[in-house]
């Protein structure tokens, strides 16, 4: 490899490593858009502050941390319950107000991230914060050619759990019964007597729960600050949009698809690149299909 | 400037002027601005000097810039507990810039404008400073720029008190060669002055038989540096040169020691990871990392104990730490008041100092041993800062060990790697077709 090339010689080793790194990128992306898939999907609210909701978790698992004395895994479930509360609370509050008018969900929300970054830079200050995670989970791993961070495969493996865990949610159990008849068509759900009211709030105080408990763990693997949530949400809503609204299955093919392609690019030219070809091919995609990979029940809302 | 738009002013001028200068106080500033620019003095006798203090409070870039502005304003008290600049006491005008560019520029149109400063301290980033430029040149005014940059600008209305380019990596380069290895990577913020950065860094490992592996730049802040790391797994480097700046720099040395790379064996060079940094990070991922800059927190001197000492216990102090930005902007505050009394004594009276005056009288001032945290700084003809630029290990707690701090004052040099360019002195850049340009940017 020189310098004066562009593009990085094909190598067996690195290159595994890098589809490696390409289902980790994935398992990043795709917890920071599952609460957004959800909440989007369920209730057609493109929630603007979904970041927020990642820095409000961040923050939570370092109060919780530093101050409290909590072990940092134990933050991870404290930051969901936190920011659940905090989701259920914008909802009653704001979000419920305007579920007929779209486009002020998407203002409103926007305006609440703002007040969200400003309130946390006033009460804990505009510097970066360190979320300090357990010794052993800050070494790496290697087997055959690939090396790992072992926060990495720890993040991925809370990916899917928490991805298996709403899969069950919403599939097996009647709370999510009800959910996905709202979401198919919500005057007949009503009509069959679910308290719509009732379902929208928990599914956007589940939505803001599950942006908590990623920002817990992102805290710890990058950084703290006010504004961390702008970095997450571009690949959030594209992961969500390219999966299809609504299919928490597009979401987890689409992050699998998105990560892999920019690692991929990545690796045999950089991270920049990559970036450009990734949204490049994203736009050319959503020209041919609109609707994403898997457009499920996009009925009357 | 073209022709016409001077014609302008100077019409603007006569008319303003005819109308009675000074009198008009209830227009809006922007009606009156070049009448007031040309008739009443910067600073009158009796008053206060003002000066601009025009840094971001509140967004991303809060972080450093908010210790720029608490700095400056502790220089001021300084300054003013000691007797003020000539018996005169400073008094700064105080103003967020919201890490937005656009406040940037228009902020300080007002603080000349309207506030009628007289200098400004302000900028952490090549873009405010872009930013600020041509509002400053326009109306050539002054601007105290007070941070490290990668030069390449050759301006007669900027006072420069941080390294350029070619002081910081002069010595990183070779020290870290000569103790670690010829093979080097280097990673980068996606911007101007990493690039820039990185091309001066080249010249000195071609000089030393370095080796260049790879260049990777990640966008501000980017944060994730995994499919970097992968490459530097493969390539196999004896260091990595990091230009990464603010965010993204405290996720690359924390995601360092995640993937499993160990600080003995392949260290992070940087320009930039400072105590603050550290501190942000968590002393335990910055251990052992190498910093290259004029000043430390633990640089063993009278003067810097009874700064650092100083500032801690100040109301401004509450951040806990010193850092190389803090100590260069704490620098050009200094700089002004020499500057000041200087043009002072060259103009007889307070009233007929300028901003170009200030400027004029700069190069040679030096700031000695006994005010200068990082030891005695002087200014060459460009209104950069001769330095010695150190290198400082990190250590458990955070604080630097000082490793290696260069034996001579390093010479300032905006265009040392475009020769083709021309060089850049006191009046402007002397082309090789002998032109001499003003406020090359």
């Amino acid at each position: 490899m020189s310098v004066d090339h562009f593009w990085t010689a094909f190598a067996f080793g690195p290159f595994m490593n890098a589809l490696l790194i390409g289902l980790s990128v994935a398992s990043i992306w795709l917890i920071a858009a599952l609460g957004l898939a959800i909440v989007y999907g369920t209730m057609g609210v493109i929630n603007m502050a979904h970041g927020e909701f990642v820095m409000l978790g961040a923050y939570s698992a370092f109060v919780l941390e530093r101050y409290l004395g909590v072990p940092f895994l134990a933050c991870i479930p404290c930051a969901f319950v936190i920011v659940a509360a905090i989701g259920a609370v914008i909802e009653l509050g704001l979000v419920r107000y305007l579920y007929r008018r779209p486009l002020d969900t998407l203002l409103a929300t926007w305006g609440l991230s703002l007040v969200l970054i400003q309130t946390v830079r006033l009460i804990l200050g505009p510097e970066p914060k360190n979320i300090a995670s357990p010794e052993f989970l800050n070494s790496s791993v290697q087997f055959w050619v690939f090396s790992l961070s072992l926060f990495r495969l720890f993040v991925i493996a809370v990916t899917l759990a928490t991805f298996a865990g709403t899969w069950w949610l919403m599939h097996r159990t009647r709370v999510g019964l009800m959910v996905r008849a709202v979401m198919q068509n919500k005057e007949i759900a009503s009509a069959h007597g679910i308290d719509t009211g009732r379902v929208y709030t928990l599914t956007f105080a589940y939505g803001a729960g599950l942006a908590g408990l990623a920002g817990a763990m992102f805290g710890a693997i990058k950084n703290v600050f006010p504004d961390m949530g702008s970095g997450y949400i571009v690949e959030a809503f594209l992961v969500v949009v390219v999966g299809g609204v609504g299919s928490l299955i597009g979401s987890l093919v689409s992050a699998v698809g998105l990560g892999e392609i920019y690692s991929v690019f990545a690796y045999f030219t950089n991270g920049t690149f990559a970036k450009f070809w990734l949204f490049l091919l994203v736009v050319v995609f959503l020209r041919f299909r609109p609707q994403g990979l898997f457009a499920e029940s996009l009925g009357r809302r | 400037m073209d022709g016409k738009r001077r014609t302008f002013l100077k019409t603007s001028t006569a008319i303003a002027t005819t109308a009675g200068a000074g009198s008009l106080g209830g227009f809006p500033y922007f009606f009156v601005k070049d009448a007031g620019a040309q008739s009443t003095p910067w600073v009158k006798k009796g008053d206060k000097i003002k000066v601009g203090v025009l840094f971001s409070l509140t967004g991303a870039l809060a972080v450093v810039e908010t210790d720029s502005n608490q700095v400056v304003q502790f220089a001021i008290d300084k300054i003013n507990k000691a007797g003020g600049i000539a018996g005169m006491q400073v008094e700064p005008v105080i103003i967020d810039a919201k890490s937005d560019i656009k406040v940037f520029s228009e902020k300080i149109s007002q603080l000349i404008l309207k506030d009628r400063v007289i200098a400004t301290f302000g900028g952490y980033t090549s873009a405010s400073r872009r930013a600020m430029a041509p509002v400053v040149m326009a109306r050539d005014h002054l601007l105290y720029y007070p941070t490290c940059y990668e030069g390449r600008e050759c301006t007669q209305n900027i006072v420069n008190t941080g390294p350029l380019a070619n002081q910081h990596s002069q010595d990183l380069i070779p020290f870290m060669v000569k103790s670690f290895g010829k093979k080097t990577y280097f990673v980068g913020s996606n911007y101007i002055w990493p690039k820039e950065s990185n091309k001066n860094a080249k010249v000195w490992l071609e000089k030393v038989g370095g080796e260049l592996l790879g260049e990777e730049y990640v966008e501000l802040g980017g944060s994730d540096f995994s499919s970097i790391f992968n490459k530097i797994r493969q390539t196999k480097p004896d260091f990595i040169f990091s230009t990464v700046v603010g965010d993204s720099d405290i996720a690359l040395h924390k995601q360092f020691k995640q993937e499993g790379f160990k600080v003995d064996k392949m260290p992070i060079a940087a320009l930039t990871t400072g105590e603050i940094e550290t501190r942000a990070m968590g002393a335990e991922f910055g251990a052992g990392h190498f910093l290259s800059a004029p000043y430390f927190q633990t640089l063993d001197t009278p003067t810097n104990k009874k700064f650092v000492e100083e500032y801690l216990a100040s109301k401004y102090g509450k951040g806990g730490v010193t850092h190389y930005n803090m100590e260069e902007t704490y620098l050009s505050v200094w700089a002004f008041k020499y500057a000041f009394e200087k043009a002072l004594a060259k103009a007889g009276s307070v009233e007929a100092i300028t901003p170009r005056m200030i400027r004029d009288v700069t190069p040679g001032i030096r700031i000695e041993d006994d005010v200068s945290p990082e030891g005695l700084v002087y200014f060459d003809e460009t209104c950069h800062l001769y330095m010695k630029p150190k290198i400082g290990q990190c250590q458990a707690n955070g604080q630097f060990k000082i490793v290696k701090a260069a034996d001579a004052h390093i010479a300032p040099d905006p265009f040392v790697i475009y020769p083709e360019r021309g060089v850049c002195k006191f009046d402007g850049l002397h082309t090789k077709d002998g032109k001499v340009l003003k406020n090359v940017l």
